[in-house]
């Protein structure tokens, strides 16, 4: 028996995308940030979407660029205090934002991934991010419903994958992208080096396969993976 | 007050420093101190900062300063990392503040029409470490005090912070507000009680200064 290949062109993967999609987006910064299908979707052009990442990244680097192609109706993310220009679109009311405390994120698309319709927490509870969310006291203590995120497309980069998309992510450049990669109906991974079914082991595999559809191989690395002099 | 604020940190401790000031402690620890950083986007056991001809590209620490392991660093999803700070695993954070209550309140994440980044993992360090200390620069930048009897900013989280470094003093929040502990070098309580907008507490004794 052989595991199914999964690897295919870049442009095609991406084509599915539609205008009104919500699309994840992995990576914190730099690290694990999947640029080229970034670049492949600015490319493709579909309109009104949904952004979730945890950061906007910096003015011309990430998911600036389809900041800047006007294609985001919606960013749901944590923090973008490294790029004035998105905090400036925010400001001018050109983009909708939707801040959540970074590991609440996390935990809402955990739940979309796990199959879990919310998550309850009392981060935030004293703060005014738990406005308009429903409160539920469980054991006496009041706690905020974290509905689950769910998205049509999660965008993953990963350091290695085989084929059948089993991943495998490096250092700091894991973050998002495992939780990620559970909670979309479509995931599309690009991988800086994809190695032959059973090349990975059993043991080292961090996103089982079974949560990916489709794999691009990068052949090249541009200059926005490399290390950002500051 | 880095300095001060350092000693702070005892062997041991599993520890978050917060960007700004708190990433600063980090060339003030001993390097016998044996010492667990944590940050938020997914590493336990940081190590020195390099310098970006000796850095990795794929090893930031939250803050986006590129940083390096020492022997025994663990690498982790986001899921597992807020996993830590939410069930108490942080024996300490240092977080910068705009203000802070003599109730302990923080606010250090929004400046409404001025300053609204969002709040990253600010909040779930203030509310859940199981230790915060502030660093601060007492007064802000227009000679305001930082110290209020009330937080008028929004609020990080409610009643958190336990001790608070300054550029003039170690200031406790105890359960009557404010209490000097120490002053810099060459600042009296007097001064740093007309830079605190909250009633402080000075005890009879003498104190230790920094």
């Amino acid at each position: 028996m052989r595991l199914p290949n999964k690897t295919c062109a870049m442009g095609a993967t991406i084509a599915r995308i539609n205008d009104g999609d919500t699309v994840m987006v992995g990576g914190f910064g730099v690290p694990g940030t999947p640029m080229t299908l970034i670049h492949a979707l600015v490319a493709h052009g579909a309109k009104n979407l949904t952004i979730i990442k945890n950061d906007a990244n910096e003015p011309g680097m990430g998911i600036d660029h389809l900041l800047r192609a006007g294609l985001v109706k919606r960013l749901i993310t944590t923090h973008l205090g490294l790029n004035a220009h998105a905090i400036g679109l925010m400001n001018a009311g050109k983009i909708e934002v939707e801040f959540n405390a970074q590991g609440i994120l996390a935990e809402r698309i955990r739940a979309g991934g796990a199959g879990i319709g919310a998550i309850l927490s009392d981060v935030g509870i004293d703060t005014e991010l738990a406005q308009g969310k429903q409160i539920v006291e469980v054991e006496g203590k009041p706690h905020l419903v974290e509905t689950a995120l769910r998205a049509d497309v999660a965008l993953i980069h990963a350091d290695r994958a085989d084929p059948f998309g089993n991943l495998g992510y490096v250092a700091t450049a894991r973050n998002f992208n495992p939780v990620m990669a559970m909670a979309a109906k479509c995931v599309i991974v690009e991988a800086e080096a994809v190695v032959p079914l059973g090349a990975l082991p059993a043991d080292a595999v961090q996103t089982p396969g079974v949560f990916v559809d489709h794999v691009v191989a990068l052949e090249t690395l541009t200059e926005e993976y490399a290390v950002v002099e500051r | 007050m880095i300095a001060r604020a350092a000693l702070e940190i005892e062997s041991g401790m599993t520890v978050n420093l917060g960007i700004g000031l708190p990433t600063k402690v980090i060339d003030h620890l001993p390097s016998h101190l044996e010492v667990c950083l944590h940050t938020e986007n997914g590493m336990s056991g940081i190590g020195p900062t390099l310098p970006s001809d000796r850095a990795d590209r794929n090893l930031i620490d939250a803050g986006g300063a590129y940083v390096s392991t020492v022997p025994g660093s663990a690498f982790f999803d986001s899921v597992t990392s807020f996993a830590m700070v939410r069930s108490g695993r942080l024996d300490l954070t240092m977080l910068g503040a705009f203000e802070v209550g003599a109730n302990g309140d923080l606010a250090n994440w929004k400046i409404p029409g001025k300053f609204s980044p969002g709040v990253g993992g600010g909040i779930e360090l203030a509310q859940k470490a199981r230790r915060v200390v502030v660093l601060t620069t007492h007064t802000d930048r227009a000679g305001k005090p930082k110290l209020k009897t009330e937080c008028s900013l929004p609020l990080t989280a409610r009643g958190c912070v336990a001790r608070i470094f300054t550029d003039m003093a170690v200031i406790d929040v105890g359960p009557e507000g404010f209490e000097l502990v120490e002053t810099a070098q060459g600042v009296s309580s007097a001064d740093v009680a007309a830079a605190t907008g909250a009633p402080l507490r000075i005890p009879n004794t003498a104190l230790p200064s920094f």
